[in-house]
């Protein structure tokens, strides 16, 4: 279907089917009860599950392919932000102008960066990217907001004001960001029984863009350009010796990575019309990179896995307190309760950033390709125990992909 | 020309910070092969080295003293450090004020230990991987390091104050014969750039006249070869990382008079001490220093109000603008080596 | 016709002279071989010859055409193809693949964003690939990572991606170096056959006498970074000169 071969196609479907149906997925619980907590289905938690897998399938076209790891993709990110908020501060709230001119500067800007850090490689290129992506970031928070000149207003984040032109606002169109009239915060709420589904627009057009841009790097992935990329991380040498220029391969790649983040960037300005240079920051990077290696590098679904896995339990996390662990752990001896509590004490709440630390340092240690890899091996395990009861002489481990 | 000396000045504390950071960074990439993304933290774990002296020396009993009374005409109620206690309120008194030299004294075991259990429980294990691999992990880390942190003393900056006779600032131009007033200067940075040149010289006279140190410069220049001569040359490594460590941790504890020590203030280093290194080039000791420095003068310069007039925010992007332009024009830094982390 | 002509060549790296005034005319379908004791600048030369190193002086024309300050992937264009001695090829990626990238560049040049193609539309490219794989006997390994496969093959493989491309004049770096007897034998025969079976030109660089006698056509004797002596396998074996400067030393 579409050009893909079936295992792809599979892929695709199974994105499809968790994007289309994530207001489902994510609310299991009925409202009210003691695990309503967990429900992860609102709207703008769904926008960044679905943003951040953007943002991260880009970034693994250029680390997972080209194996140039980038610590400065969050530039990019913040560029397409400010673009589009731009666009509605200047022609009007339709996203679509907004978003087309974020990935096109984001293109630019990436091409541009790209075009001096590929120059060099190896650990030099990814301390290059990010001393880039650190002068954009102190660019937009001081330099470039000025009484003279303000691109970027500084700390306060760029927003529209009442007096900007928006010279092709209609009249009758909504007073924030919308698509031909439809508002991305319109949300239609179902109630099931106990169970209450938020449908959002914002959401939908997300999960729209996801499907085509994951579409898009499967292509790229099987094509004989994505091929060449990988040739690229695998053996320079070689590939120069065989008669092919290694720097725009990587170059295409990194803009092509530049305009997902950048696309991402819109993206996030047209489901909340602001644009702030925190984004922009390296932590910002190293996010999408911790994502990319959690799911699996050089994975096409890795990337996706990796920044809902982080998404959802940075906020399940968040909402977990000691009074919650108490609850849990009710069924224990108080005095052995109390320890257990206090033991898991620092890593829930603000502690999430600790477990995040921990579990990346053990998928890099442990299982360096990520969630994926852990996933074969599990099933290549439990494949491997059902041929062993079936047949016990076929026993043989497949290789991992 | 006082102006220009004064900025020099201003540069020096942050360049020694930066220099120190950069030196122990070398160290580990020119001996272990390693890029060592927690190195920041290290620093950050001296300065909290600091922190948590401070807070011990300052741990009081309660008495109830009632010959005064407070407002409420209530016993009042004495806090006494232990210290004081112990040695008689002056001599207390004394080393609760000089609990930030002292730390020095307390920091260098714990940063020894941290930086052996770091290199034998997880940097060793990387000798082999890809650089990529080294900076994730040790990404991680410093990740980790840095919420410990932050779970035991919170987020916000803890002041640590430098002892009385070392705080307040000095007439520097007098004593070179310019107008008073000229050249004010705080104590504590002088003290700061004093113990970071000596840090550095201990570093390299360590290295360039010890036996030891002959072994790990050779081990830089070749490993193989010196491992063929049957040379333990692992061990030594271990012990090159716990120095660094304790290079990087101690620069922490003394920097805390300057700024007061935060969980993040490590990762705002390192990004700075990478891009130090890069341009001192990357495998060059005297490079690290000397670009440590330069960035950090280079920078005080960008912070004047002339500078910041003409450009707008340069003090900023200075360091990232001459790192860049360093790469593109000379690949290798101030004094790199050839081909050193290239591939 | 010559179809590599190098024309005073010199090349230093410090104060050490590594080639001096070297000139070598390689003849159109000839196999030549370049050898020499270690340190006679063998490497370097072939390094000057594929756009690595750039020679102090002089001029080396391929085909007429100058190939100095040229990339590497240039060179590859013009025709030139090259081995090198610890085979070099894609570990990572399958067999197949290994074999698809150089019909790619053949045909693409030296980029192209084909994007959104997919391989398995690119027919030609993959039968001639397949091709290629048959000829080297590679066929059932085409689905194994290449790094997966033994020293022996990695080196078929190589020489099967050179040759995939047609080359007017093939490059090999001492392809014998560290092999098994048996491996060097079965090299040898593969060389004799691609000699025997295409137009094609063989410059060869060797340590390996065995391998040099059984193979070259014309010999270049390099000693201290200049030719001592260019002639036929026989008049070379015969050479008191040669003998004293590299056949005794070897044997």
């Amino acid at each position: 279907m579409l050009g893909l071969n079936k295992k792809d196609t599979g892929l695709l479907i199974i994105v499809a089917i968790l994007t289309l149906l994530a207001p489902f997925i994510l609310n299991p619980f009925p409202e009210g009860s003691a695990m309503a907590q967990f429900n992860a289905g609102y709207p703008d938690l769904m926008q960044r599950f679905v943003i951040f897998g953007i943002f991260a399938i880009g970034f693994n076209i250029l680390f997972g392919l080209t194996g140039y790891l980038s610590f400065g993709h969050a530039a990019f990110l913040g560029v397409g932000s400010y673009s589009a908020v731009w666009m509605f501060k200047l022609l009007s709230y339709n996203i679509l102008p907004a978003i087309a001119l974020s990935v096109v500067v984001a293109g630019l800007f990436s091409l541009l960066i790209g075009f001096v850090s590929l120059r060099r490689s190896g650990i030099y290129f990814s301390i290059l990217t990010l001393a880039f992506a650190q002068m954009s970031f102190a660019l937009a928070y001081s330099v470039l907001s000025n009484p003279k000149f303000n691109l970027t207003n500084g700390e306060t984040g760029l927003q529209v004001y009442a007096d900007d032109p928006q010279i092709l606002q209609g009249a009758n169109a909504p007073d924030l960001p919308h698509l031909f009239g439809l508002p991305m915060r319109a949300t239609y709420t179902m109630d099931v029984g106990a169970w209450s589904f938020d449908f959002n627009a914002g959401y939908y057009l997300c999960a729209v863009v996801l499907m085509v841009v994951f579409y898009l790097s499967i292509r790229i992935f099987r094509s004989p350009f994505g091929m060449m990329l990988r040739a690229v991380k695998s053996n320079q040498q070689r590939m120069n010796y065989t008669g092919l220029n290694s720097k725009p391969y990587t170059l295409a790649a990194f803009v092509i990575s530049g305009m997902y983040a950048g696309l991402a960037g819109g993206l996030m300005a047209a489901m909340d019309p602001l644009a702030g240079a925190e984004r922009m920051q390296w932590t910002a990077s190293g996010e999408v990179v911790l994502m990319t290696i959690l799911g699996g590098t050089g994975t096409l679904i890795g990337p996706v896995l990796g920044a809902g896995f982080i998404k959802y339990f940075e906020n399940i996390f968040s909402k977990i307190n000691d009074n919650v662990l108490h609850s849990w752990f009710a069924f224990l001896p108080d005095g052995l309760e109390d320890a257990v509590v206090f033991v898991i004490h620092p890593f829930i709440g603000k502690g999430w950033h600790l477990t995040l630390g921990i579990l990346f340092m053990l998928v890099v240690i442990y299982l360096p390709g990520g969630l994926v890899e852990g996933g074969q091996r599990l099933l290549n395990r439990f494949k491997r125990k059902k041929s062993n009861t079936d047949d016990a002489t076929s026993g043989k481990t497949e290789p991992a992909e | 020309m006082d102006a220009i000396l004064l900025q020099i000045l201003n540069g020096l504390d942050k360049g020694s910070a930066y220099a120190l950071i950069a030196l122990g960074l070398t160290l580990i990439f020119g001996t272990l092969g390693v890029v060592n993304f927690a190195h920041g933290a290290l620093f950050m774990i001296g300065a909290f080295c600091a922190v948590t002296l401070q807070k011990l020396l300052n741990l009081s009993f309660e008495t109830v003293d009632e010959s005064q009374k407070d407002f409420l005409g209530n016993p009042l109620k004495v806090e006494t450090p232990y210290v004081e206690a112990w040695f008689g309120p002056e001599v207390g008194a004394t080393i609760i004020d000089w609990s930030v030299p002292l730390a020095i004294l307390f920091a260098i075991p714990i940063m020894l230990l941290v930086g052996y259990v770091m290199e034998r429980g997880l940097i060793k294990h990387f000798y082999k991987r890809p650089h990529a691999d080294q900076i994730l992990v040790t990404f991680g880390l410093a990740i980790v390091l840095q919420e410990i942190v932050k779970y035991f003393f919170g987020a916000n900056p803890i002041q640590t104050p430098p002892p009385d006779a070392l705080s307040g600032s000095v007439d520097l131009g007098i004593m070179v014969g310019f107008d008073p007033n000229a050249i004010i200067y705080p104590i504590w940075r002088l003290v700061y750039f004093g113990f970071a040149v000596g840090i550095i010289g201990a570093v390299f006279s360590f290295l360039q006249f010890t036996t030891f140190g002959m072994v790990v410069r050779a081990g830089m220049a070749d490993r193989e070869t010196v491992g063929l001569l049957g040379i333990n040359i692992d061990r030594r490594f271990t012990i090159m990382f716990g120095i660094a460590a304790a290079v990087a941790g101690l620069a922490g504890v003394m920097y805390g008079p300057l700024n007061p020590p935060n969980y993040h203030m490590g990762m705002d280093f390192l990004v700075l001490s990478f891009v130090v290194v890069v341009v001192g080039g990357m495998g060059s000791l005297p490079g690290a220093v000397l670009a440590g420095f330069l960035l950090g003068i280079l920078e005080s310069f960008a912070s004047t109000t002339w500078a910041t007039t003409t450009i707008p925010g340069i003090n900023q992007i200075i360091i990232y603008l001459v790192a860049i332009i360093v790469l593109l024009t000379r690949p290798r830094g101030l004094m790199g080596r050839k081909g050193v982390m290239e591939e | 016709m010559a179809i590599l002509r190098v024309k005073d060549v010199s090349k230093r790296f410090g104060g050490l002279k590594a080639l001096t005034d070297v000139n070598l005319n390689v003849e159109e379908n000839s196999v030549h071989a370049i050898i020499g004791p270690n340190g006679a600048g063998k490497s370097t030369l072939l390094n000057c010859l594929v756009g690595k190193l750039m020679p102090d002086t002089g001029s080396v024309l391929f085909n007429n055409n100058s190939v100095l300050g040229l990339e590497p992937f240039q060179i590859n264009q013009m025709g030139i193809s090259r081995v090198f001695q610890t085979p070099e090829i894609f570990g990572e990626l399958t067999v197949m693949e290994n074999m698809l990238i150089p019909i790619f560049a053949m045909r693409d040049g030296a980029f192209r964003m084909h994007a959104y193609e997919t391989i398995a539309n690119e027919k030609a490219v993959v039968e001639q690939a397949e091709a290629m794989l048959e000829e080297m006997n590679m066929a059932d390994k085409r689905e194994m990572h290449a790094a997966s496969l033994s020293r022996g093959d990695k080196r078929r493989l190589e020489i099967g991606m050179c040759l995939s491309q047609n080359p007017r004049l093939l490059l090999l770096d001492e392809p014998t170096a560290g092999m098994a007897r048996a491996d060097t034998n079965n090299t040898i025969d593969l060389l004799k056959q691609i000699k025997d079976e295409r137009d094609i030109t063989i410059a060869i660089i060797e340590h390996d006498m065995h391998v040099v006698f059984s193979l070259a056509e014309r010999i270049t004797v390099l000693a201290q970074g200049t030719p001592l002596v260019e002639d036929t396998p026989e008049n070379i074996r015969g050479n008191p000169k040669v003998r004293e400067a590299y056949l005794g030393e070897a044997a």
